[in-house]
């Protein structure tokens, strides 16, 4: 177990390294600067501006010191836009807004994915099972973005019941539509993954074993067929992280959080490299360490699995 | 189970009809539908197929089609994916030849340069002309609907297609090669597979911004082909792997066949099944993913629009025009619906022993 984190976390290294690789090369290779929207520069300004942020170094000096700088000392400089303003201060700004909806999202998709899926999965092919499961394709289909401004058009503009946008701290009625947006689609998600992992235990023959030495049924499901049944749920975490990143960016523009995605958009279209590198390589890192998180936590389900 | 059983050895000889053997299948281990007796009796349109390994497949697909058509859900989705690529493709002439409306036609009428609800007309009385309602600029939005349905149903499909070509080939190489290839090669898979390769694209898209609206339609082709290939490469290596050791391999090898060629002759057209599958479920996959990056700005670029676009813009206003958003958000989610629900049930009808998610 021991040697299978250690060979997992130098893995991690050079994918981290790809990363940054793959995002410089790729804001780097684009035609255009960042400061080329500002207007026409004379050339004496703008050679100050190459000289400023290190243009005028031939390239590999300056990934060079980008990767040094990153590594040494886990520094992402500083936003070409929002000046003055470390990258790391940034991230450390925004991440809390992002990591809070996110989890949160998480949390109340198992809690409702969970209890839907395994309702099914007990009554297969039954009215119930057929509703949910048709309320999950629905999840499943339904945009985030259409969701969460629906669901302000009800609850905020018709109903006047909820906030429609902006952050105010964590406990507040400011995070339940952008909670309720995001884990839309997990929860869809993992109600499916419980259902076809739960049916497929249900059959097999230890929970026959369970039963035929008098457990009660609801112990029979959940000290038993639960811990195998949501094996597929927990495999899933690693592409739902994915995923709830791409979520978190869709959620913080709609109802306008300051949250890491928000700041990304925006750097992405400012092209802010070090905001760019920073984020994109603070996500990839994240998910990374979860997914490996989520192997030992596999491991530890699943006694069958041995690293 | 069936791997014992003679096989048509290389499809370049034509089997003679008389002498065709019982086919092996083509799908997967342990699949037991072929052997039922109907299917065994090949019947002459059958035989006159060319090559002996489509004998197989016509039963399995004849099989299949049976059981997709008695899983209602999946044929309501195949009808409304139908009905809805249908009027993608026809809807704007039809709407142009009947009412005279184009899609991107702006009334030169001040009057009429606002956004009316639906089944309204411009003074505010009941009206079929705008059965949709119509946009900011006095569009009409059914049009407009239904023109970008089929920039989103094109990006879907030919992305798909792109993810398809990479998938297909890199799977089927690596599972083929097998050994240290194979784990090289699936390594990158895995490491690939956690990236958050959509802020990947965003970066992409974001910096390399074309400066017309179908290059960037192109651009998005290529980011999101790019990037949703990985799990069909699992599934055609996963594939690969069971069907290599099969007789009709070896007898390809022993006839001197090469490597690429019983790679993509012999081997992927046995892969179809889960192949279509998957590919199915990529198409609403990345039709999402499209509307995504059109609603963060970096997608599809006026004067075209898609479904992601057109309901972005009815986002912006949200409380008073609702119908913005509602009908092509609406449209966009019944096809993605649709769209799953029918490669689920290809699933199921293609391979029924997996009834997996």
């Amino acid at each position: 177990m021991l040697s299978f984190i250690i060979r997992r976390l130098l893995i991690t290294i050079p994918t981290i390294l790809v990363v940054i690789t793959i995002t410089w090369g790729l804001v780097r290779l684009a035609p255009g600067n960042f400061y080329i929207s500002e207007k026409n520069i004379p050339p004496a300004i703008e050679k100050n501006i190459r000289e400023k942020y290190g243009l005028d170094k031939p390239w590999y000096e300056q990934y060079g010191r980008t990767i040094w700088n990153i590594v040494r000392h886990f520094d992402f400089g500083t936003s070409l836009k929002y000046e003055g303003q470390s990258v790391n201060a940034i991230i450390g700004r925004s991440l809390p807004v992002s990591a809070t909806i996110g989890i949160l999202a998480y949390l109340l998709a198992l809690l409702v994915g969970v209890i839907t899926g395994s309702i099914a999965a007990l009554n297969p092919n039954s009215k119930r099972d057929y509703a949910s499961m048709t309320l999950a394709m629905l999840g499943i289909s339904i945009p985030n973005f259409v969701l969460g401004p629906l669901l302000v058009l009800l609850f905020s503009l018709t109903l006047y019941w909820l906030p429609p946008s902006r952050w105010n701290g964590f406990p507040s009625r400011n995070v339940i539509l952008p909670v309720i947006t995001l884990s839309g689609l997990y929860m869809a998600y993992i109600a499916r993954l419980t259902r076809a992992g739960m049916l497929e235990v249900l059959r097999s023959d230890y929970i026959r074993t369970a039963r035929a030495k008098g457990l009660s049924e609801s112990q029979v499901i959940i000290r038993h067929a639960l811990r195998g049944g949501l094996l597929p749920v927990v495999s899933y975490t690693g592409p739902a992280l994915a995923f709830l990143v791409t979520g978190t960016v869709v959620v913080e523009r709609i109802f306008v959080l300051p949250g890491m995605g928000n700041y990304f958009i925006q750097a992405s279209l400012n092209r802010d490299e070090p905001l760019i590198i920073g984020i994109v390589s603070f996500i990839a890192i994240a998910l990374l360490l979860m997914n490996l998180l989520v192997d030992i936590a596999y491991a530890y389900l699943d006694p069958r699995i041995r690293y | 189970m069936n791997d014992d059983r003679p096989t048509i050895p290389g499809d370049q000889d034509q089997p003679e009809p008389g002498l065709t053997p019982d086919p092996a299948p083509s799908y997967r281990h342990g699949d037991v539908i072929h052997t039922a007796p109907e299917y065994a009796v090949a019947d002459a349109d059958v035989l006159a197929v060319e090559r002996g390994d489509t004998i197989a497949g016509t039963s399995l697909w004849r099989d299949a089609w049976r059981r997709l058509l008695r899983n209602r859900l999946a044929v309501f989705g195949m009808i409304v994916v139908a009905i809805v690529t249908l009027a993608s493709l026809l809807g704007p002439f039809i709407i142009q030849k009947t009412t005279g409306i184009t899609p991107d036609y702006i009334p030169s009428d001040v009057a009429r340069l606002r956004s009316v609800p639906p089944l309204t007309g411009i003074d505010g009385a009941f009206a079929w002309t705008h059965p949709m309602g119509t946009d900011n600029q006095g569009r009409d939005l059914l049009a407009r609907v239904l023109q970008g349905g089929q920039i989103s149903l094109m990006v879907g499909i030919i992305s798909t297609l792109v993810s398809l070509l990479i998938g297909v080939s890199y799977g089927a190489t690596a599972g083929y090669l097998g050994g240290r290839v194979d784990n090289l090669m699936m390594r990158a898979v895995d490491v690939l597979y956690s990236l958050p390769y959509i802020i990947i694209v965003i970066v992409l898209l974001a910096v390399f911004r074309s400066q017309t609206a179908r290059g960037q339609v192109i651009l998005l082709f290529i980011a999101l082909g790019s990037v949703s290939w990985l799990t069909m490469a699992r599934i055609v290596r996963g594939q690969v792997l069971s069907l290599k050791n099969q007789e009709f391999v070896l007898a390809a090898k022993a006839t001197g066949v090469s490597t690429p060629r019983i790679i993509f002759r012999h081997i992927v057209p046995n892969t179809l099944g889960p192949v279509i599958v998957y590919a199915t479920l990529t198409i609403p996959t990345v039709m999402l993913a499209e509307a995504f990056l059109s609603f963060l700005g970096f997608g599809v670029q006026p004067p075209l629009a898609s479904w992601g676009s057109l309901a972005t813009d009815g986002i912006q206003n949200l409380g008073i025009f609702p119908w913005q958003l509602i009908f092509p958000g609406v449209t966009m989610a019944l096809t993605l619906f649709s769209f799953n629900f029918l490669g689920d049930g290809l699933r199921d009808a293609l391979d029924p022993q997996t009834r997996q998610q």
